[in-house]
């Protein structure tokens, strides 16, 4: 009674590791995503600017009386300008606004014209925003209906845009720059740029 | 009742300080967790609380989900994830007047409160129900019923950018709102449907488009119902060769001959 296994066809090994390296790829690709979505590199929920290497839509928005602060509009983007600059579209009402105050402060002190656009906003909330956190901008230009953010194709607050010298749009980030995506992201595309 | 619950001068949640940096804005005091971001994304179509709509001021508005790294930014006041205050209990059925006020259209004697209310309860839910079928807030439809019927059609194919997995139409949010109008405004305007689409598209991308374009980035997906037809039908297809060729099963080996002999043999005896 001699019954030496019989191996296999090579045919068959096959359909019996492909799908064992499917899901191994799988699982590598799972684990890339989910290691981009701890270190902030990957946002399922991020969406492409459509504006980036193009120059910002025209428009022209009034400014808020109370901040003394001049208006905003496309000219005034439209550069060129000595070095690179941002465009900072924020609310009083807005939370992660108030978390991302203190690097625009920052940005300012270091030199960088800071243009804002404040959105839906109550024009006396968005001065007392001003009054209390301290003001960052250049510019600031009110778009209490919302229409030029929606040309500018910004779907939630805030969101900031870098131009380069040129006045073309090069960077979009939508939510609060906190200090790591200053320091990451912002700071290497201003050197870039500059 | 519902907006000073929301307001919450200062904190909601029993033992923590007042959020004195958050109430100058008067619009948000709370940071609202997911439950917030869920409740703005709600269907448009949807019966909501009144507080709700308070609460989905900042939101619906765009304000971005917390997320783990900025979340430490906050400061420690305005930490609050669930600070969402108990809705009270309606007290219908426990008013008397109700009672006798149907009582004299009744016929002289008073119903039951419990009885009243429910009849009050289904003559005003009956009276919501056009609401129920009509899309946002009737203010923003067009008169024209085949204008409105345009831009409803033209909406349901837009992508809400807040919510992400909801039409224009279906969407609460603010923005989706104001593209609501954008939409309708463009249809009234005389533009045809393709050039209102191109309007939001050439703003938002390719994303704000619900039935994708064919391009590059999406051939895999648009491909994929092909591929995986093509890739059954091709399996079933070999399959189906092999059967029709009727494959001889392998020769016996020398020890499986023997074996069989063997057997054989020993049936016979």
């Amino acid at each position: 009674m001699s019954d030496t296994p019989v191996p296999p066809p090579r045919r068959r090994r096959w359909m019996l590791y492909a799908p064992l390296g499917l899901a191994g790829a799988a699982g590598a690709g799972f684990w890339v995503m989910l290691r981009g979505l701890q270190s902030g590199d990957y946002n399922p929920r991020g969406v492409p600017s459509v504006l980036i290497g193009r120059a910002p839509p025209a428009f022209s928005l009034p400014a808020l009386e109370a901040s003394g602060l001049p208006a905003l509009s496309s000219t005034d983007l439209s550069g060129p300008f000595p070095g690179p600059v941002l465009v900072n579209f924020w609310a009083s009402w807005c939370v992660p606004c108030i978390v991302e105050h203190p690097q625009l402060m920052r940005l300012k002190r270091d030199g960088i014209p800071v243009f804002g656009i404040n959105y839906k906003d109550k024009l006396a909330d968005a001065a007392a925003f001003l009054t209390r956190h301290g003001n960052p901008f250049t510019r600031l230009g009110c778009d209490e209906p919302g229409r030029v953010a929606i040309d500018w194709g910004v779907y939630g607050v805030p969101e900031t845009y870098l131009i380069d010298r040129q006045g073309i749009i090069r960077w979009r980030y939508a939510g609060p720059l906190v200090p790591e995506v200053v320091d990451n992201d912002l700071r290497p595309l201003l050197r870039r740029y500059a | 009742m519902g907006r000073d619950g929301w307001r919450g001068e200062g904190s909601a949640l029993p033992g923590t300080p007042p959020a004195k940096g958050l109430r100058s804005s008067g619009h948000l005091e709370l940071v609202p967790g997911v439950a917030g971001i869920l409740r703005h994304c709600g269907h448009s179509r949807a019966r909501r609380h009144p507080a709700a709509d308070f609460a989905d001021e900042g939101h619906a508005r765009g304000l971005r989900p917390l997320t783990e790294t900025w979340h430490a930014a906050l400061p420690e006041a305005t930490r609050i994830d669930a600070a969402i205050p108990p809705r009270p209990t309606p007290s219908i059925g426990v008013q008397r007047p109700l009672g006798l006020w149907w009582g004299r259209f009744g016929g002289g004697k008073a119903l039951s409160d419990v009885t009243a209310a429910a009849v009050v309860l289904l003559v005003l839910l009956l009276a919501a129900l056009p609401a129920l079928a009509a899309v946002g807030r009737p203010e923003d439809r067009l008169q024209d019923p085949a204008l409105e019927a345009r831009a409803e059609a033209i909406g349901r194919d837009l992508r809400c950018m807040v919510c992400q997995n909801q039409s224009i139409e279906d969407s609460d949010a603010e923005l989706a709102r104001d593209l609501r109008r954008l939409v309708r405004e463009r249809v009234s305007a005389g533009d045809s449907d393709a050039k209102v689409v191109d309007f939001i598209h050439d703003r938002y991308g390719d994303f704000v488009l619900l039935r994708p374009p064919f391009n590059p980035v999406t051939a895999l997906l648009w491909a994929m119902p092909l591929i995986a037809f093509g890739g059954g039908a091709l399996v079933i297809l070999a399959r189906r060769r092999r059967t029709a060729a009727g494959i001889e099963p392998a020769p016996l080996t020398e020890a499986e001959r023997k074996r069989l002999g063997e057997l054989e043999r020993g049936n016979g005896a």
